[in-house]
């Protein structure tokens, strides 16, 4: 038996399993760079404009750090650079799928069932490597396809696009080996994405400073440094391939080395019975959540920081520029353009506080499809008790996130402009008034589990579209009826001088209302989900 | 005291399919009562229904005295569930489930919880996704067993436990039987049943189609005889009760209902009997004749062999 037998119909089964969740990453993260190259080319018809706008904008060190280098003043240099976070998520997607698809199965012992018919060794590492990898091709080539629609440069559309893909395939290679060292597929998550937060901290680190080396060191460095566009630099294709080569001569050796089910760090053991605080069904939440409640804030404080740090300089860019105060204005903002830019970061904040508070509340769901939630409603523990033990997290998760954001912001958009008692009120509040419009998608998320539990997973595909509409809607000039749909569109600029905070109380009973009718059929239904 | 389960005419369906079917099944206090039948016969439903996660479609059902869908919270309290299954928070010690578990029942007797923790070799310390299948069922065992309740429901508790495990399971359900605990436990261990049952119902098909002492069970169904007479065979085969009558010189094999076998031992001996043996049916027989799909439920002249 080869080492490889099998690999085909693991690839098989890969795809039938991840038909939806696929598409559902590779086509919006496709779309976006398009959608950039065409708003530049909206936004800053000259080449005087778009000058205005890279040295104003694009070469503020707090971009540089946040997106990487710029190397040119064309559409496509400014395009390339935009898409500089996109490679941070493709990075994330490819890590989490190969570990979905290799520890996560041998965990959950699917794997195992597997492992006993005729499967070689490498089978399971290389499936998963192989349609990761597959997926950032398609990726990376339809991006680069859209790119030439959108009117940009073939060559560089297409060293832009073999970046996306490379970057994709060092990743998804890393999350192959992180999956080999634990024994489970949270800890190799995590693992994974302590290496991309490292990647991410170098190149930061070498843009934003004077070493420029740090950020060759980083494979998240690597795509901006074929300069598509700008003199592509083709030979730096060239190391990604050989980081994959290296991380996956680690992983396969490492893959066979160990027993079946076990990591290559061992497990620890914990306390031999159960602390203080863990009573209920409200201890037990406090458990589940803790972490992601910590990493969700700590992430977005360093988001609110970077992003503050440069409000004050993306305002003063676009001065001079009257299309783009047009559409800024149009986008939600106020014609002051630093709190523009604020208030469009702080909502993108809130429609991923919104995300932190769909998946929160979804635990539900995954905890009672694992056969965890029986054993506890069979306890003294009333249906109630157990969903408001969840809720207060996707309640409560966002409100905490957001402060965060809206604090940290506050703190270094007011360093800035030396206003720390002034903006940091501000922008605090401004971060909290997201909350509501993220509640009712948590709100939509009880209503479902509670009445279609079936059908739960959908909250995800209703976020999607609040995204797509808040983002694109205004670029599209959709119908107001259409945005209206998103609770999104209600939330009130609050870093305006007059704002109305009915919508907020308006969209906080909404939120409540879904929430109880959801509960409402969740106390009625039967259980567990069949 | 009032009868810890009472169930008659219970019915259950989803969407088409009729899981239960007017099931009846009665569990006195005190008693170790065997819940048998096949995989997909309903016996998880049932108890998913007694445990007031499933809502009835029809029929009567009382736990402890009280509705198991109305009363759950308070009912829940008075009682401990083992699920076939036992899955456990990945990052959760076992020991700290079997407190959670404990503290969200009313609270369990720490010495109980040492000493089982001690017979059943389980280490506590280790993280939920360490265990094996049959180490996660004792963390379950354990949770139960340490509660102070009245009522143990479990659900095919002992899947994945090794014959040196069984046997400790064996031995506290015989204590928590002498502590006046009622226990329903739904198994496919024969020893298991045969060790701890006081009464058994069977199920098939979503309906209760047996339901007694071991022994009332096994008068209910058929002797095997095997003897060797002196005289001719002669009416032997027209005597009611008795079936599948082989002839082989003087050698006569028949399987006869027990309520006919002192007619038979008796027309037996008039045609002179120079050996007998007789075996009565064993459990292994009696369940099988329920679980084997071509058998009709519940009426002897339909038994296959």
């Amino acid at each position: 038996m080869s080492t490889l037998t099998g690999t085909r119909h693991l690839v098989r089964l890969i795809l039938r399993r991840d038909r939806i969740v696929l598409p559902l990453w590779v086509l919006p993260l496709a779309v976006l760079p398009m959608t950039y190259a065409t708003s530049f080319f909206e936004l800053f018809p000259t080449a005087a404009d778009r000058a205005a706008y890279a040295a104003g904008t694009a070469r503020n060190p707090s971009i540089v750090a946040l997106l990487g280098p710029v190397y040119g003043e064309s559409v496509g240099a400014l395009t390339a650079q935009r898409g500089g976070f996109l490679l941070v998520i493709i990075a994330l997607a490819t890590l989490l799928t190969a570990v979905r698809h290799t520890r996560t199965e041998e965990e959950a012992g699917r794997h195992e069932l597997l492992a006993g018919g005729v499967l070689g060794r490498y089978a399971a590492l290389t499936a998963a490597l192989l349609v990761t990898y597959a997926a950032s091709l398609l990726l990376g080539l339809l991006t680069a396809a859209g790119l030439v629609a959108a009117g940009l440069p073939t060559a560089g559309s297409l060293a832009y696009g073999l970046g996306v893909t490379l970057t994709g395939v060092v990743f998804a290679t890393l999350g192959g080996l992180a999956a080999q060292l634990t024994e489970s597929a949270g800890g190799a998550r995590g693992i994974g994405i302590a290496a991309l937060g490292l990647a991410f901290a170098l190149r930061l680190a070498g843009d934003a400073g004077r070493h420029e080396w740090l950020s060759w060191l980083s494979p998240l460095g690597w795509a901006a440094r074929v300069r598509p566009y700008e003199g592509e630099r083709w030979w730096v294709l060239l190391l990604p391939p050989a980081a994959t080569v290296a991380l996956a001569a680690v992983a396969y050796p490492l893959s066979v080395r160990r027993d079946l089910g076990a990591g290559l760090l061992p497990p620890r053991l914990g306390p031999a019975g159960a602390g203080r605080a863990l009573t209920g069904p409200f201890g037990l939440a406090w458990r589940l959540h803790r972490g992601q409640l910590l990493w969700w804030s700590v992430g977005f404080g360093l988001l609110g920081l970077i992003l503050g740090g440069a409000a004050k300089a993306a305002g003063r860019s676009v001065e001079g520029n009257p299309q783009l105060e047009e559409i800024l204005a149009r986008m939600g903002g106020t014609t002051a353009l630093s709190e523009a830019y604020l208030g469009a970061t702080l909502s993108l904040a809130g429609l991923a506080a919104a995300g932190y508070a769909v998946q929160a509340a979804l635990r539900m769901r995954s905890e009672e499809a694992a056969g965890r939630a029986e054993p506890l409603l069979a306890t003294g523990t009333h249906r109630s008790a157990w969903l408001a033990s969840h809720l207060v997290f996707a309640l409560l998760g966002p409100v905490v996130v957001l402060a965060v954001t809206g604090f940290a912001t506050g703190l270094t958009y007011g360093l800035s402009v030396r206003d720390v008692p002034g903006e940091l009120p501000r922008l605090l509040a401004a971060g909290l008034a997201q909350v509501p419009a993220a509640w009712v998608l948590a709100g939509l998320a009880v209503l479902l589990y509670g009445l279609l539990p079936r059908l739960a997973p959908l909250v995800w595909a209703a976020l999607a579209a609040c995204v797509l509409l808040g983002q694109l809607g205004p670029v599209l000039r959709l119908d107001q009826w259409l945005l209206d749909l998103s609770p999104f569109t209600h939330t009130p600029q609050v870093l305006r001088p007059a704002w109305d905070a009915t919508p907020l109380w308006a969209l906080t009973v909404l939120a409540v209302v879904l929430a109880a009718v959801g509960l409402t059929g969740f106390r009625r239904r039967d259980l567990p989900i069949g | 005291m009032e009868t810890p389960i009472e169930v008659s005419g219970l019915v259950k369906t989803f969407g088409r399919v009729r899981a239960l079917d007017g099931l009846d099944l009665t569990v006195r206090p005190g008693e170790v009562h065997g819940f048998l039948g096949p995989n997909g016969s309903g016996k998880s439903t049932t108890i998913r229904v007694l445990l007031g996660l499933l809502r009835a479609d029809a029929g009567a059902v009382r736990l402890l005295g009280g509705d198991p869908w109305r009363d759950a919270v308070a009912l829940h309290r008075r009682l401990a569930y083992v699920p076939g299954d036992v899955t456990l928070w990945p990052n959760l010690t076992g020991g700290e489930v079997i407190d959670l578990l404990g503290r969200m029942r009313g609270g369990l007797d720490p010495q109980r919880r040492a000493e089982l923790l001690h017979d059943f070799e389980l280490d506590p310390r280790k993280k939920g996704r360490a265990y094996s299948k049959g180490n996660r069922q004792k963390v379950g065992l354990v949770a139960a067993l340490a509660s102070d309740v009245e009522l143990l429901i479990l659900d095919e508790p002992t899947s994945g436990l090794d014959p040196l495990m069984e046997e400790v399971f064996q031995r506290w359900v015989g204590r928590a039987k002498r502590d006046g605990r009622t226990v329903l436990l739904s198994s496919h261990i024969l020893a298991e049943v045969e060790a701890l049952c006081d009464r058994v119902t069977i199920i098939r098909g979503g309906r209760a189609v047996e339901s007694g002492t071991l022994t009332e069970l096994r008068h209910l169904h058929r002797t095997a005889i095997d003897a060797e007479i002196t005289g001719a065979v002669d009416g032997l085969g027209q005597l009611p009760g008795v079936h599948d009558l082989r002839v082989d010189g003087q050698r006569v094999r028949f399987d006869v209902d027990t309520a006919a076998l002192d007619v038979a031992l008796r027309h037996l001996t008039e045609l002179g009997v120079r050996s007998l043996v007789s075996q009565p049916p064993t459990l292994e027989e009696l369940f099988l004749r329920h679980y084997e799909g071509a058998a009709g439920a519940g009426s002897p002249a339909e038994v296959t062999r």
